[in-house]
């Protein structure tokens, strides 16, 4: 008797649970709390062709390309660079590589560290050399773009970089962009044609028209001059100063 | 919770509906609510016993001025059918995926138990591909609403509708006939890469960037001096003075019903008529729509579903997600354009109030393209209301109303009619995820908006709306809580409080039944329409009592109201900006309302 009355009173809990929990719609459990829902902790990945022209230059006409990317969050990414120039008349070719962790540090800045690789060819040798790399890129106030590093060479050489860019808007696709450069060495390098100081400045203006945001052929001038040290190493070999045209393409995606 | 009663006689439904079908010329004795020029498109009533309206969401085409696009539709249509509930209604919705994708319906402005919202991983886990969800709650209120995709950018695409509930009681509008505007983007690129291309690139779809030829018409109107500082000042602060829209007119072909403005929506009315239009702003990018009919006067009637007291202007300015009712009286027998512009002024949506099918009248031209000022950077300025205090601009430390403060008598309030002093902004700079802060925050219920009020058109503003009963919990607020509207336009981050929603690891809590007053500050220099799941925000624009209950708030840049809250509804709420993009891109936060044990479930409907 007890057990049936014990048995019927465990059945009719069992399906009054059954009933609330299922009759009711309110009874749903929610998912936990999650704070990965939206894509705001997304990979991107981008790669800009900023530059990669043909220029006119003292009958060498060199082909120059400058050419980076990320791959990473809205904070940390990894950034790849490389520019470099090869002569289309000889063989003749000197590049730069650069891997870089970058890290924002601030709401327009990310500081950059990694390794830098160089490499050169003339006519059949090569050389190469590495360096560690700090460096930092980003908008700075009257929105100037900035890309600057610090680099030491295997060899403890000390040398630093720094270009700046601007966006002049003459239409919403015409875009004229001035360009300043300079570089700077502690240590001289003559093998790579590197004095102590203040080692050159670089000039350029490039017209761009963007048929796309992605697409948009350039011309443009460069003009650049050795100075110092640097200068008079150029002096034996070559030219001081120089002045180009140029015509490329600037694309990204 | 609601403030109008329960207790519909079905009499008085069926003579209501009855008054419907003959307003609209339908002798039909089918379900009436025929809304003549909506396209035809199906009008969805509960049906049988248990009031059920299926929904089926599935991918279809959409032509959009005659070019084709892919759209994601609701029973075949973009946007989706009109749901047309009755308050006091136990409704049963269910809604079958026929994407490849989790989907997911949100009843937008609707109070009911959290896991019928149709928030994924908030309020449920979404709908699989292939699966029927059952959306079932009691229908607590009346007015225009709308319901949409929650699930990634789906939105985007047209999973979109309006959602009209008939009052239990008597409607205080009184009308003849009535139409929903939905107003919406579209766009015929993927809306994964719209949102790529802006993160990669400030400004993707900005064609109206100030350009060397508008600085030397600048020069020449304002002189060299104030046009170069005026630069100069944007120059500093890295911000443009053309941040108006992430995604523009460049992409987006903007709708009205689902047509383009070569397509011409057709809404019909009789002369001497009282037409109510039920405008929807569905879109997933443009913040906002400045909306208008020339030769036609609009009375604001009802703002987010809410009724108001009536507001007579030329112009209103509608966000995303807020709705707003108003009434015109056609006194001739012409056609009659309804226009909205975007923000930006980048493109338009349009169709034509006409007597007849098919006529049009002319479109307005756009106006200019505005441009940001001193004050939506958050800045002060002299009574010449050109020049900036360098002083004031930078850090500043005097924290009188300090972030996330809970002191209650400072003087927040403002006086009725009267704009609330400037506030200046706490030490907090929000870190990386916030390029700006307002150093000063206006209250601006008095300013239509950027673009808005200089022509000689009355323009709403958020101060006009005054709710038609008072609202009934007139409790002192207990406790406050502010967060801060943030942004990166640089990098494409947006958050509150400078936290991408990734980077927190807890919803913002809230306390059953408390009294709670929500301050928004807008720190970033454009606007954002807020979304509070689950509850109303009582906007506090000086009227009291009668404060407009909204569930969306659209914050103009350097902005700083509050909102009085009851949460009766327990759970987890979405609390968002609406552009689907700074959604998505973190400015997002789940709302918890417990009860004292902590606990987030059973409801108390009484």
């Amino acid at each position: 008797m007890t057990i049936i009355k014990r048995a019927l009173t465990f059945i009719l809990t069992v399906l009054a649970i059954t009933v609330i929990a299922g009759s009711s719609a309110f009874a749903q459990k929610a998912p936990e709390f999650s704070n990965d829902l939206m894509m705001d902790n997304k990979t991107y990945v981008y790669l800009i062709a900023e530059k990669l022209e043909y220029r006119s230059l003292n009958g060498i006409d060199p082909l120059m390309w400058e050419i980076q990317g990320f791959v990473g969050k809205d904070i940390n990414k990894f950034w790849f660079k490389t520019h470099g120039e090869a002569l289309t008349t000889e063989s003749e070719a000197e590049m730069e590589f650069q891997g870089l962790y970058s890290r924002a540090i601030d709401p327009y800045f990310d500081i950059q560290g990694g390794i830098r690789y160089d490499l050169a060819y003339e006519g059949g040798a090569n050389k190469s050399r590495g360096f560690a790399v700090i460096g930092l890129q980003g908008m700075a106030p009257y929105f100037f773009h900035v890309d600057g590093g610090m680099f030491i060479s295997e060899d403890g050489d000390i040398s630093a970089s720094l270009e700046a860019e601007y966006d002049l808007l003459f239409t919403q696709r015409l875009i004229g962009q001035p360009i300043f450069e300079t570089s700077i060495a502690i240590q001289e390098v003559p093998e790579w044609g590197v004095g102590s100081g203040f080692n050159n400045i670089g000039l350029g203006f490039r017209l761009r028209y963007e048929f796309v945001r992605e697409f948009a052929p350039y011309i443009g001038f460069n003009w650049e001059r050795k100075l110092g040290e640097t200068a008079d190493m150029a002096r034996t070999g070559g030219h001081v100063s120089n002045l180009s045209l140029l015509g490329g393409v600037r694309m990204w995606f | 919770m609601s403030d109008n009663n329960y207790n519909m006689s079905r009499r008085k439904f069926l003579r209501y509906s009855a008054s419907m079908a003959a307003m609209a010329g339908i002798s039909s004795v089918l379900p009436t609510y025929a809304f003549a020029g909506f396209d035809n498109r199906e009008v969805l009533t509960p049906k049988g016993p248990d009031n059920v309206i299926d929904l089926t969401i599935g991918k279809m085409p959409h032509q959009v001025d005659g070019k084709q696009g892919n759209a994601i539709g609701i029973n075949g249509t973009v946007p989706g059918p009109l749901i047309r509930l009755q308050e006091g209604q136990d409704v049963l919705l269910r809604v079958k995926n026929e994407l490849e994708d989790t989907t997911s319906i949100h009843w937008h402005g609707i109070l009911l138990p959290f896991q019928m919202d149709g928030v994924p991983g908030v309020s449920f886990d979404g709908i699989p591909a292939g699966e029927t969800f059952e959306y079932r709650y009691p229908v607590r209120q009346n007015g225009t609403y709308w319901y949409h995709s929650h699930s990634g950018l789906q939105e985007q695409l047209g999973h979109y509708g309006p959602l009209v509930i008939d009052p239990a009681g008597e409607d205080p509008v009184e009308y003849d006939r009535e139409y929903p505007i939905v107003l919406s983007d579209w766009t015929f690129e993927n809306p994964y890469d719209v949102l790529a291309h802006s993160v990669k690139m400030e400004g993707y779809y900005n064609y109206q960037k100030r350009t060397l030829g508008e600085f030397f018409r600048d020069t020449k109107e304002n002189g060299l001096g104030d046009a170069v500082k005026d630069y100069l000042s944007f120059g500093k602060m890295r911000m443009s003075a053309t941040d108006l829209l992430d995604v523009t007119g460049a992409t987006y072909s903007y709708l009205m019903n689902g047509r383009g403005p070569d397509s011409n929506w057709n809404a019909l009315f009789r002369k001497g008529e009282r037409v109510r239009l039920r405008f929807i702003n569905a879109s997933a990018g443009t913040s906002a729509f400045d909306v208008r009919i020339p030769g036609l006067e609009m009375t604001v009637v009802q703002a987010d579903g809410q009724n108001v007291e009536p507001v007579s202007i030329d112009e209103f300015r509608i966000g995303i997600a807020e709705t707003y009712d108003v009434i015109v009286e056609p006194k001739e027998e012409k056609p009659y354009t309804i226009f909205a512009e975007s923000l930006d002024r980048s493109g338009y949506a349009r169709g034509t109030l006409a007597p007849r099918k098919g006529m049009s009248a002319p479109v307005p031209e756009l106006r200019s393209r505005p441009k940001r000022s001193m004050k939506d950077m958050g800045m002060k300025m002299d009574m010449a209301g050109m020049d900036m205090d360098s002083e004031e601009t930078g850090m500043n430390n005097m924290n009188h109303d300090g972030h996330d403060d809970m002191n209650m008598d400072n003087g927040k309030m403002p006086m009725p009619g009267m704009p609330a002093p400037p506030v200046r902004h706490g030490p907090d700079h929000h870190g990386i995820g916030a390029a700006a802060i307002a150093s000063y925050q206006f209250d601006r219920l008095d300013e239509p908006g950027i673009g808005l009020g200089k022509d000689g058109r009355k323009v709403l503003v958020y101060r006009d709306l005054k709710k038609l009963k008072p609202n009934i919990d007139k409790r002192k607020p207990q406790r406050e809580v502010e967060l801060h509207l943030t942004g990166n336009m640089e990098r494409y981050m947006w958050s509150f409080d400078g936290k991408q929603f990734h980077e927190v690891d807890g919803p913002i809590e809230f306390k059953h039944n408390e009294r709670l007053r929500l301050t928004l500050v807008n720190d970033t220099m454009m606007e954002h329409p807020i979304h509070l799941h689950g509850m109303w925000m009582e906007l506090e624009n000086g009227n009291g009592q009668y404060n407009p209950r909204k569930h969306t708030l659209l914050l103009q840049p350097a902005q700083r109201i509050s909102a009085l809250i009851t949460p009766r509804d327990k759970g987890r709420w979405a609390f968002h900006c609406h552009i689907l993009y700074h959604m998505e891109r973190g400015m997002f936060r789940v709302v918890q309302v417990a009860d004292e044990d902590g606990g987030i479930y059973g409801q108390d409907y009484s």
